[in-house]
């Protein structure tokens, strides 16, 4: 079967083509009980790099999965350049997809492998070949075209997998965790040279993943799936900076809860009063989310907090800081001035001047 | 500089002597296997290898031209390999969409093809017979009829394949189920998918290849049911080649003696024939 036999393959075309926008709109699937996508809308733009972040069970591989056709949503739609796609199988979307567990088909060569799409498609060998030498090429595997899967390591498998979504020049590509089998050096470097690609191609991508740094570090656009529900699509800096809900902002990076008291335009915590931002009551008993970038430290023989734990990373240094009333919070610090904060050392803890998020208790 | 050795010799502990102990058990064991399976091989051998006190190959030589010989061969070969084609028909894609689609269902199918194995052949030979001897009467006159007539052709008894089928789901349930279970089949039936691959393209290219061992093993234990299936074609009244070797025992009891040592050998042949196949395909493959 041939999917749509005249498009054109291969690097060039992936270049020459504009990425295309899809829509997801009120995406549901249920299983039994379980809601795993809750009415679902979201628009990512054509060669926009979107990563869908979320806990364990939040629906985000569901949404991949519906996208590649692989789940029917009970209710909504998935428009793909406008057009509906929901009923379409998934051998006829045109789309690219890097599986998280190792896919590649272990009885074909590493080429054959990038092949394989294009064989489908009843291309001639001597272009299957190219192509597989070009997209080989692309993630630095030339070298490796005769071999078989298992002669590669896990990060040269995925990126051959990736080699092979790409040499049917899809229209989007999906990407379901493809780095979460590998080793953490492998990881950084591998999602490093899947952006470089996305980019150099301008495919529209979707990335899943649970690794916030992951998704943070390669993504246009975030989005945080909680319970089949978009909690905020935002831009990495936004999502950080401007966490919209309590959910997004403890799940994104580390975060503070400190207890705090909402006043009339602001809020009260650690003894001084800073702007709130957020959706809770206008007074009484609150949380205050802080980041610990965001909290002042310094040496103070009358300061109530405690250094309790120095953690050295490279430029920053994590303090953990006891207060007085038992609670503890982290204080990143730059390095270079944290010589005299070691364990044991009288601090005091302020939050830095700029709006604070807060929550209900 | 010289380095002294140490002369002290590690003292002994009862570990050694057990270990000693098992490898004696486990020689004893193999021989005593060995000296079961062997014998009565060896014994056949020398049986159908002598003629008045002396040693001959005449009932070996005198196969190929043996009454009967080719034809009821022949015959088991077809129906082998008909069973073996229409078992994994059957059961690779029912086993494929059950670990795909249909996981809750997978005791339901393991119960199913293990009742063979409970159900003695004769019970259900004897099931099969009176069917083929009312099925024909009752449906005299129509296409069905015509069907059950054609069931029981001599030259080809697809009757027997039928039931041959049955008789080989448990085996060719457990190889497959082996394979199956050593593979992420989803990841690649989706991988084949999202490239364009339509279902049938999947489970002849991506499927059947990756499980290819299962799928020998299951077509080795099919071939050698069929090769050596007696009681079913004895009590339908079809000559195959067991049955013909139990026919000509009466008469010339050497040639069906060598006849079934030829018949052992070549069970084993093609058993290392598919195994070197699949070590040859292997070593491709690294």
């Amino acid at each position: 079967m041939t999917t749509t036999p005249d498009r054109p393959a291969g690097v060039e075309a992936l270049r020459d083509t504009p990425g295309v926008g899809v829509q997801l709109v009120g995406l549901t699937r249920r299983y039994g009980d379980v809601l795993a996508l809750d009415g679902l809308d979201l628009d990512i733009a054509g060669g926009e790099f979107l990563a869908l972040l979320g806990p364990s069970g939040c629906g985000k591989t569901t949404a991949l999965r519906a996208i590649a056709g692989f789940e029917r949503p009970d209710d909504g739609q998935v428009l793909v350049d406008g057009r509906d796609v929901t009923g379409t199988p998934p051998a006829k979307r045109d789309m690219g997809m890097v599986f998280q567990a190792y896919s590649l088909f272990p009885n074909l060569t590493v080429a054959e492998n990038v092949g394989y799409g294009l064989q489908v498609r009843r291309r001639p060998a001597k272009e299957r070949k190219a192509r597989a030498a070009e997209l080989l090429e692309l993630v630095g595997l030339a070298a490796n075209a005769g071999r078989y899967p298992h002669q590669l390591s896990g990060g040269q498998q995925q990126r051959v997998a990736l080699a092979r979504a790409l040499a049917v020049a899809p229209k989007v590509l999906l990407l379901d965790e493809p780095l979460s089998a590998l080793d953490a050096q492998v990881r950084v470097q591998l999602r490093e040279e899947i952006r470089r690609i996305q980019l150099e191609l301008g495919i529209t991508t979707v990335f899943v993943t649970h690794d916030q740094a992951e998704a943070l570090s390669v993504a246009d656009r975030v989005g945080v799936l909680r319970a089949g529900r978009l909690e905020q699509v935002a831009s990495p800096d936004e999502l950080y900076e401007r966490p919209a809900t309590a959910f997004v902002a403890e799940f994104v990076g580390t975060m503070n809860r400190i207890p705090a008291t909402r006043t009339e335009g602001g809020v009260e915590l650690m003894g001084v009063r800073r702007p709130a931002v957020g959706d809770v009551p206008v007074s009484g008993d609150v949380v205050a989310l802080v980041r610990p970038e965001s909290l002042l430290v310094r040496a103070d023989a009358a300061g109530a907090g405690r250094v309790v734990t120095r953690t050295f990373s490279g430029a920053s240094t994590r303090l953990a800081v006891a207060l007085p009333d038992g609670a503890e919070v982290v204080v990143d610090v730059a390095s270079a001035d944290s010589q005299q904060l070691t364990p044991g050392t009288a601090v005091t803890v302020t939050p830095a001047e700029r709006p604070v998020l807060v929550g209900a208790v | 500089m010289t380095a002294t050795l140490p002369t002290t010799v590690a003292p002994e502990t009862g570990r050694r002597p057990r270990r000693r102990g098992a490898g004696a058990w486990r020689v004893v064991t193999l021989a005593v296997l060995g000296l079961y399976f062997l014998v009565p091989i060896a014994a056949s051998v020398w049986y159908s290898s002598r003629s008045n006190g002396a040693l001959t190959a005449e009932f070996y030589t005198g196969i190929p031209s043996a009454p009967g010989f080719a034809e009821a061969f022949g015959r088991s070969l077809v129906l082998a390999v008909l069973t073996v084609v229409l078992s994994l028909l059957l059961m690779l894609p029912t086993m494929v969409l059950v670990d795909l689609r249909l996981p809750r269902l997978r005791p339901t199918v393991e119960i199913l093809t293990l009742l063979p194995l409970v159900l003695p052949p004769i019970a259900l030979v004897v099931g099969v017979r009176s069917v083929l001897a009312w099925a024909p009467d009752y449906f005299y006159g129509t296409p069905l009829a015509e069907a059950f007539f054609a069931l029981q052709e001599p030259s080809l008894p697809w009757i027997l394949v039928l039931v041959y089928v049955v008789l080989a789901l448990p085996f060719v349930y457990r190889a497959l189920d082996a394979g199956i279970r050593s593979v992420d089949l989803r990841t690649l039936t989706e991988a084949a998918r999202s490239l364009g691959a339509s279902w049938p393209r999947v489970l002849v290219g991506v499927v059947l290849p990756v499980l290819r061992t299962s799928v020998l093993n299951a077509a080795f234990l099919t071939l050698a049911l069929v090769l050596g299936e007696y009681t079913i074609a004895s009590i339908l009244g079809f000559q195959t080649f067991p049955t013909w070797i139990v026919e000509v025992s009466g008469s010339q009891p050497q040639l069906s003696v060598s006849v079934s040592v030829l018949s052992l050998v070549v069970t084993w042949g093609l058993l290392l024939l598919i195994s070197a196949l699949d070590r040859r395909r292997a070593g491709k493959d690294s």
